[in-house]
């Protein structure tokens, strides 16, 4: 069960991001973001 | 509406139509893993669990819980996450991942539940059958959820989409511990600590963020690839045609090699990670830099930080690297340079390169993080996708036994240096060449993995039934 080019199967773009995958992606990126600011923010203590 | 919400979360609902953006399948991914991925901030409960009867970290109560009963809860956890993984591994090819998702769901915010009725109880064994068995289990589950949807949708580029589902399990401590001292903080007036109500409230924060995963997950329809997607070997041998089940995989000598290539990866990181504070302050402390010019307490935790950080990049860049570079070639980098850098980070503290031995301490941490990440995918080039989700469960049993073992080696080498009279950088250093010697140990594991045998491949085509898609 090999994936082979298969016109009759459904296709998944990878268009240009529509609206569902760009609130999708900010979903899960804002908090992730946040973690990474926050951690970051504690990081630059060991620059001081 | 013949529909019961319990269909709905049958595979046979999940299958993608025509035109649904693959790239919506990474972000449901995310939303598992950011959740589990709290699991590695439990750390942040510590003090505020040790005296909930004092109301004093600084002066904990006879009858507080003592550190040592409280890290027993993220132990039971961790145990639990690579027994349900290698436990519940087929059944997850069998129903799905939303299903998968929703058991995790409940599991895991369920576990906060249970764990926050033992904590207003004061009682530990509560806490430890809520946060750690039955949370354990829906971290396990939700660990490999996603894995197999994802490299059935990412053919081309299954490093890329599992290395960032993975590299959220690394980004969700970083959202939980800032979340749950806010929440600590807020809650103090109405509990002691404010420990009890914060796991109500995480349990059900995560519950309805992990649904947002249950219901944007889809799996790809029988044959479907992407567009102008050619199967390819280019990188190796490796990368078979066929494949393989979960019960014939682990009659395989290269899941054990692999196991072998995690266990070593996996103890020799949490050797770093384990003693990241301590290390750093013991090694530039005042008494070796100077007086005012040593690593403070503040300063160190911005270097947990700081490899917290590489840990969660380092997930997502070897991961996607292996996919231009060859899953092996890939792990043979992790632990060649491992090696070297390991050995050299104690040279490094006896001569005070503050600078270089951060540097060094980073890249080995990205390399810890980056063999989680690869791993799925180079199951998947080695056995197929068929039941890679089921075989990836049964090797995350390797991250069980290493969560054990680096420790116990760790605090052993630690302390007997220590016995030893050892002060500073020379405390440690056994515990960095001990690292480097099993990093030796998984590099021959690597080297040794072959194609596996075609004896092991499923005959004729498999199907979703037989527990594959």
């Amino acid at each position: 069960m090999n994936p082979k080019p298969n016109s009759a199967s459904p296709v998944a773009t990878d268009a240009p991001a529509g609206g569902s995958v760009i609130l999708a992606w900010l979903f899960v990126g804002v908090p992730l973001v946040w973690g990474v600011s926050q951690t970051f923010i504690k990081a630059l203590a060991l620059f001081k | 509406m013949a529909d019961t919400s319990s269909s709905l979360l049958d595979r046979s609902r999940t299958i993608a139509s025509a035109g649904y953006n693959r790239w919506l399948i990474p972000p449901a991914a995310l939303a598992i893993h950011l959740a589990i991925g709290q699991a590695y901030a439990f750390s942040v409960f510590n003090k505020p669990l040790g005296s909930l009867i004092s109301g004093d970290p600084a002066n904990p109560a006879p009858s507080d819980w003592t550190p040592t009963q409280i890290g027993i809860t993220f132990s039971i956890a961790i145990v639990l996450l690579g027994l349900s993984a290698a436990l519940f591994g087929k059944w997850l090819e069998r129903v799905g991942p939303r299903k998968a998702m929703m058991a995790s769901a409940l599991c895991f915010g369920g576990g906060f539940l249970i764990a926050s009725y033992g904590i207003s109880q004061h009682n530990i064994w509560l806490l430890y059958f809520g946060y750690g068995f039955v949370g354990g289990i829906g971290l396990g589950i939700g660990y490999i959820s996603p894995v197999s949807t994802l490299i059935k949708w990412f053919p081309d580029r299954k490093g890329v989409a599992t290395g960032m589902a993975i590299m959220g399990f690394g980004g969700g401590a970083m959202i939980a511990s800032p979340m749950s001292v806010a929440l600590m903080s807020h809650f103090k007036a109405s509990a002691p600590q404010g420990v009890a109500p914060t796991f109500i409230v995480l349990g059900i924060i995560y519950f309805l963020f992990m649904q947002f995963g249950v219901w944007t997950i889809r799996v790809p329809a029988d044959n479907w690839a992407p567009a102008g997607y050619v199967p390819n070997a280019e990188h190796s041998a490796l990368i078979t045609s066929g494949n393989v089940s979960a019960d014939n995989a682990i009659k395989t000598p290269q899941f054990w090699l692999l196991w072998v290539v995690l266990l070593t990866n996996v103890t020799a990181g949490i050797g770093l990670l384990e003693t990241a504070s301590p290390l750093i302050q013991d090694t530039f402390s005042d008494k070796a830099m100077g007086v005012g010019n040593g690593v403070t307490a503040a300063a160190a935790a911005g270097f947990v930080g700081l490899l917290s950080l590489f840990n969660l990049l380092g997930r997502f860049f070897w991961s996607s690297a292996s996919d231009k570079l060859g899953r092996k070639t890939t792990y043979a980098i992790y632990f060649g340079l491992g090696i070297l850098l390991y050995a050299l980070v104690p040279t490094l503290g006896h001569n005070l390169q503050l600078t270089f031995y951060v540097i060094a301490a980073c890249v080995i941490v990205s390399m810890y993080g980056g063999g989680f990440a690869t791993a799925p995918a180079f199951l998947s080039d080695l056995f197929g996708k068929f039941q890679v989700g089921a075989i990836h469960g049964r090797l995350l049993t390797a991250w069980s036994t290493a969560g054990v073992l680096g420790p116990l080696i760790v605090h052993q080498l630690h302390d007997h240096a220590k016995e030893k009279g050892l002060t500073g950088a020379a405390a440690y250093q056994n515990v960095f060449y001990t690292m480097a010697g099993l990093l030796v140990v998984g590099l021959l594991a690597d080297l040794a993995i072959t194609a596996v045998n075609e004896k092991y491949q499923e005959k004729g085509p498999v199907t979703i039934e037989a527990g594959g898609h």
